[in-house]
């Protein structure tokens, strides 16, 4: 009972700091600096990782669809398999999640030693809003970022996958992207790549709610550290099943 | 009618988290130009007496009245704009760790002032001279000691050219030299500008030589208030006790 109970606790005040958040976004003055330092931090500094990621995965997909489709004699289909996989749900995802351990730590910590050392108290006494300068920015930054680094991680993993075909048997890049892409439609591309806004707002959301609620210390930063990392991994996850319901009902699969 | 030569009027505050009560019923003023030491044992409420007093914390009753207005129930838009009148200077100085010391003493400047960017940067360095800081204006606060965190968290307080400036325990946790060149940067710049101060502190000699008058704090209430030789003739034993110990 308890547990139920703060758990609606901690999400009405979720509630209340997304609207916060919000108005803060949409009023003026604009943190502009502060929004490219944070796109630098979210954006090109989690690449690699997220390159790194898309590569391995594509290089499993490959593998691992290989295999099947040979057992069934459907060893042509192999492109749309790896690139429908990427593109529709593998990419996205692995993208969320990597970027909820990466710029979710730290955010939450960065926030979270923010707080406890009275940073966030003397940023609002000297008039400015925290929630426009640091969580706003910061949300902005991750919706911003996460397609761009989901294109990233889909790139990556198709080149691996390809790699990975053209070993097994030898196929052109050209032809691999070819197949790949043949019978797909808009529904196909666009809304897999959009959703992953809400994976970026969900991530950043909920960092600098961890972040900006933290109390007690350093023991209380490493626990809006590990909090953040997991809550936001955990919604991106749970936000995905929705998300994908949501796209079949407007674009039903053809 | 109201007392304009009153800066700050705190009328019978209260204050509690839980079950433990932090504040019940203080109430003091200071007046224009006035310097006042918030003295007490550590645990009394002190600091969460200035929180209030700038609005990072609402109080459960009473009231806070800055430059005639009471800032009880106050909208974050109005309450920013009281608060471009009050510096603050924090414990541990509370820079931001990301920032130079020159950009934090930037930061308020560059989001509440119309000067352009040369204007504050020169600005930014003249403060950070008149608090003996002249040079390492690049270095992080992770990079410079203690008590030249205080002297940038001054700077940084005096950025906007406040009326009021509160200080929570501007010289604890300094060595004795740095913390009397702490205090003498205070008076000399209350002697500059004639601003009204509030110093929470547990350095009663400390705060004899920053503050005009004090009040002294014990289980949330005011329990002395006066000059200081009022309170040296305070025959109260909780308030010669905390005087002879503190000196």
């Amino acid at each position: 009972m308890g547990t139920v109970r703060s758990g609606l606790e901690w999400l009405g005040e979720l509630g209340i700091f997304c609207a916060r958040v919000l108005r803060a976004a949409v009023t003026p003055p604009y943190e502009w600096r502060e929004l490219i330092r944070q796109c630098d931090f979210i954006g090109s500094r989690s690449v690699p990782l997220v390159a790194l990621a898309g590569a391995a995965v594509g290089v499993v997909i490959a593998m691992e669809t290989h295999d099947s489709l040979v057992r069934f004699g459907a060893k042509a289909f192999l492109p749309p398999v790896i690139m429908y996989s990427l593109l529709k749900e593998t990419g996205p995802v692995i993208t969320g999640v990597i970027v909820s351990g990466r710029a979710g730590a730290g955010i939450g910590a960065q926030l979270g030693s923010m707080k406890v050392t009275e940073q966030i108290d003397a940023m609002e006494a000297s008039a400015v809003d925290p929630y426009k300068y640091l969580a706003a920015t910061r949300v902005l930054a991750c919706i911003l970022m996460l397609p761009f680094l989901t294109l990233v991680a889909i790139f990556c993993g198709g080149v691996t996958g390809w790699v990975v075909t053209a070993l097994s048997e030898p196929i052109s890049l050209r032809l691999f992207i070819e197949r790949g892409f043949k019978n797909m439609a808009f529904s196909d591309y666009i809304p897999p790549i959009l959703k992953t806004t809400v994976f970026g707002f969900l991530i950043g959301l909920i960092a600098c709610f961890q972040g900006m609620r933290t109390r007690g210390g350093t023991e209380g930063v490493g626990r809006s550290t590990t909090s953040s990392v997991v809550l936001s991994s955990l919604f991106v996850l749970l936000a995905d099943v929705f998300l994908v319901r949501v796209i079949l009902t407007i674009w039903p699969a053809s | 009618m109201e007392d304009h030569r009153t800066t700050i009027e705190v009328r019978d505050l209260h204050k509690s988290f839980g079950p433990q009560t932090v504040l019940d019923g203080i109430g003091f003023e200071v007046r224009d130009g006035e310097t006042l030491a918030v003295m007490g044992r550590s645990g009394t409420g002190k600091s969460v007496l200035l929180k209030l007093l700038i609005g990072l914390a609402s109080p459960d009753a009473g009231s806070v009245t800055i430059c005639g207005r009471n800032i009880v129930g106050l909208n974050t838009h109005e309450l920013n704009k009281l608060r471009k009148k009050i510096g603050f200077l924090f414990q541990q100085g509370a820079l931001y760790d990301s920032l130079t010391i020159e950009q934090n003493v930037l930061f308020p400047m560059q989001r509440h002032t119309r000067m352009d960017r040369e204007a504050q940067r020169q600005r930014a360095r003249e403060l950070l001279g008149n608090v003996g800081l002249e040079k390492d204006y690049d270095k992080l606060p992770s990079q410079i000691s203690g008590g030249m965190q205080k002297r940038v968290g001054l700077a940084r307080a005096l950025a906007l050219e406040p009326d009021i400036v509160l200080f929570d325990e501007p010289t604890s946790g300094l060595d004795p030299i740095t913390a009397a060149e702490i205090g003498k940067l205070i008076v000399d710049l209350k002697q500059k500008r004639r601003m009204s101060a509030v110093v929470v502190t547990h350095d009663v000699r400390g705060a004899r030589s920053i503050a005009d008058r004090a009040v002294l704090m014990d289980h949330g209430k005011v329990c002395a208030e006066g000059s200081f030789d009022d309170l040296q003739n305070n025959h109260d034993p909780l308030v010669s006790e905390f005087l002879r110990e503190g000196c």
